[in-house]
């Protein structure tokens, strides 16, 4: 009887210390609500919002005059299985695919070469890395159409090594989009890089060279899965901004160097087809978001499998 | 030494920058010994470790393995494995990835490096491990898997950098015993960086003590506690009393007498070169005293000073006594055994006696 008594006690005392962690575990999920609202607020309001807007013009039936007329209607979304988009969207992805790779093959090294480096010339060559953006984006990118004109000097100093036929021209050419990219997205995948390489034990390349691995193998099999979160970050930072660009391929593109982006432009500014324009845009951000939430979620899964691996 | 040494540094040194590391150090280590490295931070023996795994190159002189010279191979061309301090087992590999590591490398046939990894797993009772990350393991489970990761590459020579420090108390000494252990199973020559002497003392054939990137002296642990060649290594090994006095006689090679203030001429050994006139210092440890109450009656191997107890601290299975001799005061420690002491207890302002056999005193240089 009192074995009973006392395992029913026992029970209950149980299920209070369940309860009480769990009103713990509650208050602890409100306070991270609490600290999360104000940047949740922002969010909503400037990014959500838009985009929710973007995605509803999208269905909207367009009116001559630039506007849009009341009614939904799937006409846009329709118009946009056309062919001439096809070579467009290639274009992008391949540009942006291009720019990431050469971004991350420049950057991985440069990022080991700082992070390695003493902290004096540390600090000098972040600098260096840092200073383009002393100089407007613009401007930067005008500075390009000057080095790559056809009476450039560049040019010129081709011709003369016989590398370049005098016809060709440097500019207005997805070759001249695709080196502008990477010179304007490689600060971007050098600073999470170098982030990482910062914090990256470089002992553990010390260990591998004394089990036997040679200089190229420590840094392809050690050094770069330490620093492969800074490295998804460059992939992301460069790969996203670089499938939206506007502005690199209008001015150094020319019509063989077109990207969605100009495309979007063109129907805001010149068509004033706002809903054609939304719908473009709401896809360009569907195959960034998709494939992005994926990744996301397979990274909080392992998360918390790591987690119940632990306990 | 009839055979040549295994493992030499011939007259190695290297600098950073204004900091001379590691000073003209000349050493042989004997195939299959444990040897230590024993020194205070920052006088060179990690430095002189380095230079054996590839990881700094000498600024002067050459390293010795098996008669082949290792000075410019780089580290993944060396027979030598290290264990870090910090371990450096590679967080993205699991314990059984991590061991196979070094064979993988060596692209050796697969199964043959799944059998010896699970050969090693069994060795360090890490199977249950196996597949776990380097961040949910504990210190000592670390340290097991940092071995195995460099045993199975069978190396000439193992380096160890403190491989203990990282652990706490009773760890440690279980992975000293550990560590003996697998150094006698593995017939490996082990280079042991240390800055404990009990690890030192409890493990090593020999030790080499080091300070300011000099070899202070190189013996077998009895060798340089009872006989230390420095007042350095007198006093980084254990405890001692050092004493200030002038060479008055020499007696035979071996023997001298000392004027000590305060003391009846002292008998003490010496070694090396000395002349009459010298000043010196005389270094006896704690535990060589005798101390008494009563006058003992005189003894040829001994010398007999008396002095004034100043205080008796009960440390439990020692006493420590401080006695001012003169202007001296020694440090006296006396085991707690119950028929050394069956006359009354000592206690403080008493007036001692104190004797000790003159091979327990050494002249020490500087």
């Amino acid at each position: 009887m009192q074995l009973v008594l006392a395992r029913l006690r026992g029970r209950k005392l149980r299920a209070r210390q369940i309860e009480t962690r769990m009103r713990s575990k509650d208050r602890h999920r409100l306070h991270e609500w609490l600290v999360s609202l104000p940047s949740l607020g922002w969010l909503t309001v400037f990014f959500l919002f838009p985009s929710l807007i973007v995605f509803a013009i999208a269905f909207k039936p367009s009116n001559p005059f630039g506007g849009i007329d009341p009614g939904w209607t799937l006409d846009t979304i329709r118009s946009l299985v056309n062919p001439a988009y096809l070579p467009i969207i290639w274009r992008t992805l391949w540009l942006s695919f291009m720019t990431t790779l050469v971004c991350i093959l420049l950057a991985t090294p440069t990022g080991y070469y700082i992070a390695r480096s003493e902290p004096g010339r540390q600090r000098l060559l972040l600098l260096a890395v840092i200073v383009p953006f002393w100089t407007s984006f613009l401007i930067r990118i005008f500075a390009w159409k000057v080095i790559l004109h056809p009476d450039g000097a560049v040019k010129r100093a081709l011709v003369f090594l016989h590398l370049l036929s005098p016809d060709t021209s440097l500019l207005y050419s997805s070759g001249a989009v695709l080196l502008v990219m990477i010179y304007t997205f490689l600060p971007f995948a050098i600073l999470p890089i170098y982030a990482a390489a910062e914090r990256f034990d470089f002992r553990l390349v010390e260990a591998a060279r004394d089990l036997g691995a040679s200089p190229l193998g420590a840094f392809l099999r050690i050094f770069l899965p330490g620093v492969r979160r800074g490295m998804v970050t460059a992939i992301l930072v460069v790969f996203i901004p670089a499938l939206g660009s506007y502005v690199i391929p209008d001015l150094v593109g020319g019509p063989g160097g077109e990207m969605i982006g100009n495309k979007i432009a063109q129907r805001t500014f010149v068509d004033r087809n706002l809903p054609h324009a939304s719908a473009l845009s709401a896809c360009l951000m569907l195959a960034v978001l998709v494939p992005l939430l994926l990744v996301l979620m397979q990274q909080t899964q392992k998360r918390s499998q790591g987690k119940a691996n632990e306990t | 030494m009839s055979q040549p040494p295994f493992l030499e540094f011939r007259n190695v040194s290297k600098s950073f920058g204004e900091i001379r590391a590691v000073d003209g150090v000349s050493l042989g280590i004997k195939r299959g010994e444990f040897f230590s490295l024993l020194g205070p931070s920052g006088c060179g023996k990690t430095t002189l470790l380095r230079l054996v795994a590839g990881f700094e190159m000498p600024d002067q002189g050459r390293v010795l393995l098996d008669g082949q010279d290792l000075t410019h191979l780089p580290p993944n061309r060396r027979k030598v494995n290290t264990i870090f301090q910090s371990y450096a087992l590679f967080p993205h590999l699991t314990v059984r990835e991590n061991i196979a590591f070094g064979p993988r490398t060596a692209r050796r046939p697969k199964q043959e490096i799944a059998d010896d990894v699970e050969k090693m797993l069994r060795l360090t009772q890490m199977e249950p491990y196996a597949d776990q990350k380097p961040e949910q393991l504990s210190g000592g489970q670390k340290q097991r898997v940092a071995i195995a990761r460099a045993l199975i590459n069978k190396p000439d020579v193992l380096l160890l950098d403190e491989p203990l420090a990282a652990l706490d108390l009773k760890l440690r000494q279980r992975m000293l015993v550990e560590l003996d252990q697998i150094h006698d199973q593995a017939g490996i020559t082990f280079l042991y960086v240390t800055h404990d002497q009990g690890e030192a003392m409890s493990l090593s054939d020999r030790i080499a003590v080091m300070n300011a990137g000099r070899i202070e002296q190189v013996g077998s642990p009895s060798e340089i506690y009872e006989g230390p060649k420095s007042t350095f290594v007198a006093a980084f090994i254990g405890d001692t009393n050092f004493l200030k006095g002038k060479v008055v006689q020499l007696p035979q090679p071996g023997e001298s007498v000392l004027e000590i203030e305060g003391f009846s001429p002292v008998r003490c050994s010496i070694n090396g070169r000395r002349q009459v006139g010298e000043d010196v210092h005389v270094s006896i440890r704690p535990e060589k005293f005798q101390i008494t109450n009563e006058q003992p009656s005189p003894d040829e191997g001994c010398n007999l000073a008396s002095g004034t107890v100043e205080d008796v601290i009960y440390v439990g299975s020692h006493t420590r006594f401080r006695v001012r001799i003169g202007k001296s005061r020694l440090t006296i420690l006396q085991q707690q055994t119950r028929f050394l002491h069956d006359d009354r207890p000592i206690r403080a302002n008493e007036k001692v006696w104190v004797r000790w056999h003159w091979q327990d005193g050494f002249v020490v240089e500087g």
